[in-house]
């Protein structure tokens, strides 16, 4: 048992129920999106039944309610990273959406030739591909933190690394690779001494470890509701206010503008300038009922459930010799992301045969094709933990993990 | 004991995933491509040596999950020796195949029948696929002249 009630908090997920080929679901791929509880899904379906209108400009009680709806997510996401207003809290399609947001108007305006970008090793293609391609663009240089043995940030040449021409630093607080949590504040203190402005993946970390942002020390934040048992098609863009107020708008259309004339445009106020548009209202609003339940369970206890079965799971699956698991070897500061590699057998095949046993998981290069190369593999197995994840769970991984080491004649 | 995965991992396909066959790359070849699945990691590169428009040699280095690397075993075997139409037709029969249509009953598939098992798992279709498209590929940039993508080093992992 540990800290959660998770057989509890299965009773909230009807999907857990069902089978795959057979035998009951284990799913274990919430790193790549997570399940919903009820409550995210009869909020949902209540909002359509009972509130829809379009938002912020009907005159209507209808439309004054879905409004009102929309605009308390907002409140309740600035409340849950600690964002000082709702001014600085941006709806986009998703974290990858709010990483380009960032690049293309606050990268564009701000990065030129001679100016460096530093990333790590370990970034998700979302925190690595806008910047790659804004160095591109502007001439400016792509400097990045390798990795160590343990899969965690290697930070013994961070001074020359970060230095005074680094305009930005952008870091992933969680891998969905390797589950390694990055110690960012230290590394964002430094870089704001320095003049540059700091972005956090906050993707993977904020589901399971929640997101302070004036503990992380960041500028700006990305998250995806979709990975915090939202629905899918809403992201958030935290961003410090005096940064957004100077950057110039991302997409252009309704919503966004102030007054309009052929000649000339003028922009809304934050943060209205950046959400162009007829926003995804209705996912934005069942959002709601996804941080209520994460608050009801309470981030430090999901973050002490994670490291649990982290260990639990880790334990288990460092026992082969014809296992390998990547990134940290032990549980502390360190997510429930596990990825492995199985002796004589691709991480495709793996997850076939897992998949045969109801059980499920991701292969491939999990959008971190610099990290495999970096690991030296193509490809790894990767199984995700979450709240509704349990050590049985983890058994039956390493049941099947036995069984297709026979099935393969390994 | 069955399982239900028996009908795609056949005997014959592991047998080819542990012995690739046709692996030492080529001193000259003639045309020389890559095909890759980045979602799932696999990755190969396709040699031919062509003469008097008649594969003579064909090497395939894949690196990547046992269909993948079993279908390219099973290429490199059964097309050495066909004209480049030949070829050609004989991978567009087995992309049909791969997709579901009936062949007819004088196609001698040989080892290749192992990977009809693979069409219950359209996922799939593609690792089976891969060399395969890479090889048709390869030809048509023969016959249109254009140049080779540049050697990439694929080192065939134990």
């Amino acid at each position: 048992m540990t800290t959660l009630d998770a057989l509890k908090i299965r009773k909230d997920f009807p999907i857990l129920q069902r089978e795959m080929n057979g035998h009951p679901l284990a799913f274990l791929d919430s790193a790549a999106s997570s399940q919903k509880p009820n409550q995210v899904v009869a909020a949902l379906t209540e909002y359509y039944h009972k509130y829809h209108a379009n938002v912020h400009r009907g005159m209507y009680t209808l439309a004054a309610e879905a409004t009102e709806l929309f605009e308390t997510t907002r409140s309740k996401i600035a409340q849950f990273i600690g964002a000082n207003s709702t001014r600085e809290i941006v709806f986009t399609r998703n974290a990858t959406e709010a990483i380009n947001l960032v690049a293309y108007t606050w990268g564009e305006t701000n990065i030129k030739t001679g100016d460096e970008i530093l990333i790590s090793e370990m970034e998700h293609h979302a925190n690595l591909v806008p910047w790659v391609r804004l160095c591109q663009k502007t001439g400016a240089a792509l400097r990045v933190i390798p990795i160590d043995s343990d899969g965690r940030l290697d930070i013994s040449e961070l001074d020359t690394l970060l230095n005074a021409k680094t305009k930005l630093v952008a870091l992933t607080r969680m891998s969905n690779v390797l589950g390694t949590i990055n110690d960012v504040a230290p590394i964002f203190a430094k870089a704001r001494k320095l003049g540059a402005v700091t972005l956090v993946d906050a993707a993977q970390s904020a589901p399971h470890i929640g997101a302070d942002i004036a503990e992380l020390n960041c500028d700006f934040l990305a998250l995806s509701a979709h990975k915090m048992l939202g629905p899918t098609g809403v992201g958030v863009l935290y961003g410090r206010e005096e940064l957004l107020n100077a950057m110039p708008p991302f997409l252009g259309g309704g919503e966004m503008i102030d007054q309009v004339t052929f000649e000339k445009i003028t922009y809304n106020e934050l943060p209205h300038k950046f959400e162009a548009g007829t926003p995804d209202i209705a996912d934005v609003v069942a959002f709601s009922a996804a941080i209520d339940y994460l608050n009801a369970l309470g981030m430090d206890a999901i973050h002490q459930h994670e490291t649990e079965i982290t260990a639990y799971a880790l334990d288990k699956l460092t026992a082969h010799p014809w296992l390998t698991i990547y990134g940290p070897q032990s549980a502390e500061n360190r997510g429930a992301a596990l990825s492995f590699t199985i002796e004589g057998i691709h991480p495709h095949d793996v997850s076939q045969f897992l998949d045969s046993a109801g059980i499920a998981v991701r292969a491939g290069h999990h959008c971190a094709q610099p990290l495999m190369k970096a690991l030296g593999v193509d490809a790894t197995t990767r199984a995700s933990f979450y709240i509704y994840n349990t050590n049985d769970e983890v058994d039956r991984l390493c049941a099947a993990l036995q069984d297709l080491r026979k099935f393969f004649k390994l | 004991m069955t399982h239900p995965l028996d009908a795609l991992y056949r005997d014959i396909i592991l047998d080819h995933y542990r012995s690739p066959r046709g692996v030492e790359p080529l001193d000259s070849a003639d045309v020389c491509t890559r095909g890759s699945n980045p979602s799932c990691g696999d990755e190969l590169q396709v040699q031919l040596k062509i003469k008097d428009g008649k594969i003579e040699r064909a090497a395939v280095k894949a690196r990547g999950c046992a269909i993948s690397v079993a279908s390219s075993s099973m290429l490199t075997e059964v097309i050495e020796g066909m004209t480049l139409d030949e070829a050609v037709e004989y991978g567009e029969k087995i992309r049909k195949m791969m997709h579901g249509e009936e062949l007819p009953d004088d196609i001698d598939l040989g080892d290749l029948d192992a990977l009809k098992g693979v069409r219950k798992f359209p996922v799939r279709v593609k690792c089976a696929m891969l060399a395969w498209v890479a090889m048709l590929d390869a030809i048509r940039k023969y016959r249109d002249g254009e140049p080779n993508d540049s050697n990439i080093e694929i080192t065939t992992e134990t």
